[in-house]
């Protein structure tokens, strides 16, 4: 369920290495976080050009019950932010390793990952929750 | 992110498997362990709103109360009166301790001269059962007064939504209403002729219910309540009928939409009906604990008010927000959602009287964002017709 091609943190976002040599990765969360969450309604993300520091919050989302911090696994700066998630929130519900990506990162220091999980270190680390 | 956990010490209902096996997510509430949401709690929200949703209230309290004192102990103890209501009705008001503060609010069905069925909060249970039979003991010397609690015994289900009575009246046989006269003599009794907080018992597959004209959501529908080992069988039969099953989240949206108090928010031991803006739930010839002061704050107001807040956007106030004008805190926040039936936000606060004109444009610090509010008086949701 949680694909083999990116890295995850135990505060259940995603970073998926889109160019290596550009050091782009995307930023999201996991099935599990929007499960917990429930219906999205509003995510707040930072700025296009804005620093994000490893794991250090990066915005808040919010569900109909509940509002979460957002952390980024990794450090960096945001090149984009996912415009839908203003009017379709709900993409990160029905697509949250796809559409409902959040942000676009130039990272600072590419080392960051390898402290994040693999899919399947972090499918056992769901398990023990 | 946060994982949600469930105690082992807590309490479940009849319907525990029934939840798990729907897929629903399990919460702790009030001491029980209780589904918060199925499917998601705007879809249920919209079951609610547009058909008929179906709720497992079992952790709410059921309080027999009997004896010849009965009447005059609950008269003493609630806001609403008891002698005053008729067998066959239903009241909703509040437990008020000598402060006037709300140890619970309830609704209370009369079920013959001299015998009761009171609902309080789940959370609240043992708080109000302490409270009645210490009151019994001081008012009566103990006497006269039977309170049993059947909480254990019983289950309670919520059928709300505008297909609600056309699906209980559908499965429902043997209809008979608590009222010795029926409203509509000729006509074969059914749950569909109950009036609002009237009650009635009959059969849904062939297993007693009592079915009272009461709920919680804004909306038309029913509460029954089934003998335990009776519960699972009813809620699979209101399923097939197209119920949809709805968790605490869609309930906390619902009732909050159509401006009805939580107790532990809006009300609480410190907090006085007048001030939440309940006072039609409060009778004005006393004799209850609490009227001294309940009374002389209806005639010389309070400092803090209950109100209504609207807000565009999404992202929303929660209990315990700070509400600003002209950059002084004036009150808090006592509930806020996303309100997936207007498509804005809507809050209920206290704040200090002189900001509480509805139409006043006041500010909540949503975690240090600053959002424009506007006040409004609930209900913020009036079903149509």
């Amino acid at each position: 369920m949680n694909p083999e091609d990116r890295k995850y943190s135990r505060e259940h976002e995603w970073a998926l290495v889109e160019d290596a040599a550009a050091g782009t990765v995307l930023v999201g969360i996991t099935h599990y976080a929007q499960d917990q969450l429930g219906d999205v309604v509003y995510v707040e993300l930072p700025d296009t050009g804005a620093p994000v520091g490893h794991m250090a919050k990066m915005g808040e989302i919010e569900s109909v019950k509940a509002v979460s911090d957002l952390f980024s696994p990794v450090s960096g700066e945001v090149t984009e932010i996912n415009g839908r998630l203003a009017q379709e929130p709900e993409l990160v519900n029905t697509d949250p390793f796809g559409d409902g990506w959040m942000l676009r990162v130039r990272m600072t220091d590419p080392a960051e990952l390898e402290a994040l999980l693999d899919a399947g270190s972090y499918t056992e680390y769901l398990g023990g929750l | 992110m946060a994982a949600d956990t469930t105690a082992a010490e807590n309490l479940r209902t009849a319907l525990y498997d029934t939840h798990v096996a729907l897929g629903a997510r399990m919460v702790p509430f009030g001491g029980w362990d209780m589904p918060v949401q199925y499917e998601g709690v705007i879809a249920e929200v919209a079951a609610v709103r547009n058909a008929a949703g179906l709720f497992d209230v079992s952790h709410m309290g059921r309080l027999h109360i009997g004896g010849p004192n009965a009447a005059a102990l609950l008269d003493i103890l609630l806001t609403g009166s008891a002698s005053g209501l008729r067998v066959g009705r239903a009241r909703y008001c509040f437990i008020c301790n000598e402060r006037g503060g709300v140890i619970d609010d309830t609704i209370f069905y009369r079920l013959s001269e001299d015998e009761f069925l009171l609902i309080p909060n789940a959370g609240n249970r043992p708080a109000v059962s302490l409270w009645f039979d210490r009151q019994l003991a001081q008012h009566f010397d103990g006497r006269g007064v039977h309170i049993t609690d059947r909480t254990m015994l019983t289950g309670l289900i919520a059928v709300q939504g505008p297909k609600a009575v056309e699906i209980v009246d559908r499965l429902c046989e043997d209809f008979t209403p608590g009222a010795r006269r029926a409203s509509n003599p000729g006509r074969t009794p059914a749950p569909s002729q109950l009036r609002p907080f009237t009650w009635g018992r009959g059969h849904i597959d062939g297993r007693r219910v009592f079915i009272g004209r009461t709920g919680y959501t804004g909306e038309d529908g029913f509460e029954l309540a089934v003998g335990s080992t009776d519960v699972v069988a009813i809620w699979n039969k209101l399923t097939d009928a197209g119920a949809v099953p709805c968790g605490l989240g869609a309930r906390d949206v619902l009732r909050l939409e159509a401006g009805l108090p939580l107790h532990g928010h809006e009300l609480s031991d410190t907090i006085t009906p007048i001030e939440a803006g309940f006072g039609r739930f409060v009778r004005r010839d006393g004799g209850y604990n609490g009227a001294d002061v309940l009374d002389h704050q209806r005639v010389y107001g309070t400092e803090r008010r209950l109100i209504g807040l609207t807000l565009p956007g999404r992202s929303a106030p929660r209990a315990g927000y700070d509400v600003l004008a002209d950059g002084e805190v004036v009150g808090t926040v006592a509930s806020g959602s996303y309100s997936p039936t207007l498509e804005q936000c809507i809050a209920m606060a206290f704040v200090d009287a002189a900001h509480a004109e509805p139409d006043t444009v006041l500010t909540v610090d949503i975690r240090g964002r600053r959002a424009e509010a506007t006040t409004a008086d609930p209900p913020f949701y009036q079903r149509p017709g």
